[in-house]
């Protein structure tokens, strides 16, 4: 973006949201919108409290263990779906049906299967996260070259050989890029967990503030987890970019 | 399979009177045999109860109109296809997979785009657990070789056509296999550096006691290089002739296109081929 002639850096837009939504607070048109620097301010005042550290901390622990779990179980499962006619054709329906399905509704299921803790939000977070994984590895395997396939055998590869020299870095862009898409869904899934279970976590912030209308406290946590999402989702992208060089070209 | 046409006993005596312990003798040691091979896909055959042998150390050009099974063959013997009937023996032993006595030149390179020239060049070796720096100094004396010292680093989206089907030779001879099967290896590559490559392909023949076989479709290519040509023709699908040029490699590929002996040969196997064509 350009204005008079200076290139202005990259989310200078974001300048101007947040001039609004300051001008928005000010005219204290609704408790629902605190100024900006009010939610700023509290910010910086609740970061380094232990109830917001746990919380955080409670969820990291939540979001890696369940994005762990999906790309663990997916991408070798959209790999061996990619090469196996038998299992695409009995497990393709359903990665389809979940990828579309609303989870949410699923989640006081899990709730009651998994008790009201820990383990039902990783789960959530993985069910959010695991269709898309699967989706592209599979996609990514289709697209490989089938000479390379014969170039690994001719020299005597073995299927493990072509599993991870071959297989896995042919489809390497579209993994991550569905890692990528992935996590985002993770993020939604591991916050939309702790909302519904809301005895940890950021749950339990959110909580406590819209019970007590604390506002400016609501969305500082939000701002904070919107912020790492954002971050998350630039770091897979800053490596997606870094096989770009041969995903054009395999 | 029928023997030599009539226009090529010339050369065939030639080269008897040569070499008389030559692979015309009682003794013919072949590195390759494939006996009555045939091959369908579905309804299509590809192949129909092929024999030839390929003489050890020898270049035994396949040639033929494009889809007649020139890449089938070379995958049966490399151990990628099975055939539907018939067998394959390499060095004696019946083919069942692909072995460390054959190495593939990829007509598509099929070089690991995410990887080094060095990395592409010793994947051969890597497969077979070779340690690292073992096959990457390996690597690096066929990289020279190939005349491509310089561009261990580069990856192959960085080189030529050319260059890069050097690499893909490259990596063939590093696992220093006795049979190298090449298919196409120069279909993908410019006139000038097609020259280049022949006039290379010719010091390996001489330089290394390794067998090739070489798909081609270009007559003149095959008449040049050549220790023997398996003419190959659709429909039935097998050898329709075999032709040993002899003493062609030797007058240089300048001369080559006046020599009356050579014009004869491209114009005989031009006349098998036409019919097909026509
Ligand atoms: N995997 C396959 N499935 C079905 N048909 C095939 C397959 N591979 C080759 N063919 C058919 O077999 C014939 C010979 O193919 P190929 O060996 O590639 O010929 P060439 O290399 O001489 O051009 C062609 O008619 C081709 O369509
Ligand atoms: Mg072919």
């Amino acid at each position: 973006m350009t204005l008079l002639g200076f290139r202005l850096p990259g989310f200078s837009s974001l300048i101007l949201w947040a001039l609004l939504w300051e001008l928005v607070g000010r005219l204290d048109l609704t408790f629902f919108v605190p100024p900006l620097s009010e939610v700023v301010v509290t910010l910086v005042q609740i970061l380094p409290t232990p109830a917001f550290l746990s919380a955080l901390g409670e969820t990291a622990q939540a979001f890696l263990l369940g994005v762990l779990a999906a790309v663990l179980a997916g991408v070798p499962l959209g790999i061996l779906m990619g090469r196996n006619r038998l299992l695409d054709e009995l497990l393709l329906p359903w990665v389809n049906i979940f990828l579309s399905a609303p989870l949410t509704a699923l989640v006081p299921v899990l709730m009651v299967l998994f008790g009201f803790g820990m383990l039902s939000i990783v789960i959530t977070t993985t069910l959010f996260a695991i269709w898309i994984i699967i989706l592209n590895a599979r996609a990514g395997v289709l697209q490989i070259n089938r000479s390379l396939v014969e170039m690994a055998k001719s020299f005597g590869a073995s299927p493990f050989d072509a599993f991870f020299k071959i297989y896995f870095w042919a489809a390497l862009p579209e993994i991550l890029g569905g890692v990528r898409i992935g996590i985002i869904r993770a993020v939604k899934g591991v916050i939309i967990g702790q909302l519904l279970i809301s005895v940890v976590g950021f749950g339990a912030l959110f909580e406590l503030y819209s019970t007590n209308f604390l506002m400016a406290h609501f969305w500082a946590v939000l701002i904070v987890l919107f912020a790492l999402a954002f971050a998350i989702s630039e770091l897979l992208a800053h490596l997606e970019r870094r096989v770009a060089y041969y995903a054009a070209r395999r | 399979m029928q023997e030599t046409t009539v226009a090529m006993s010339r050369t065939e005596s030639a080269r008897r009177d040569a070499d008389p312990s030559g692979p015309q003798g009682a003794a013919v040691d072949n590195a390759v045999s494939v006996r009555c091979v045939s091959k369908t896909f579905g309804s299509v055959e590809a192949l129909k109860n092929l024999s030839l042998d390929f003489p050890r150390g020898e270049l035994t050009s396949l040639l033929g109109p494009s889809g007649c099974g020139k890449t089938t063959l070379l995958k049966i013997i490399a151990g990628l296809l099975e055939p539907s009937s018939g067998r394959v023996e390499v060095g004696g032993e019946a083919v069942t997979g692909p072995g460390p006595d054959r190495a593939f030149v990829f007509q598509d390179f099929a070089l690991l785009p995410w990887a080094s020239v060095l990395r592409n060049v010793a994947f051969g070796l890597e497969l077979r657990g070779m340690a690292k720096s073992e096959r990457e100094a390996i690597a690096e004396k066929h990289i020279c070789e190939v005349g491509l010292a310089g561009f261990e680093h580069s990856y192959p989206h960085q080189l030529s056509g050319g260059m890069r089907q050097r690499v893909g030779l490259a990596r063939a001879l590093a696992v220093d296999a006795d049979v190298l099967l090449m298919d196409e290896p120069f279909s993908a590559v410019d006139e000038q550096t097609r020259r280049k490559f022949q006039e290379d392909l010719l010091d390996l023949v001489r330089n290394e006691r390794k067998t090739f076989i070489f798909v081609t479709h270009s007559i003149e290519e095959a008449v040049y290089v050549s220790d023997q040509i398996a003419i190959l023709l659709p429909r039935p699908s097998r050898v329709s002739e075999i032709i040993r040029p002899s003493g062609f490699r030797d007058k240089g590929a300048d001369n080559l296109r006046r020599d009356p002996e050579y014009l004869d040969i491209v114009d005989s196997i031009w006349a098998s081929l036409r019919s097909y064509v026509e």
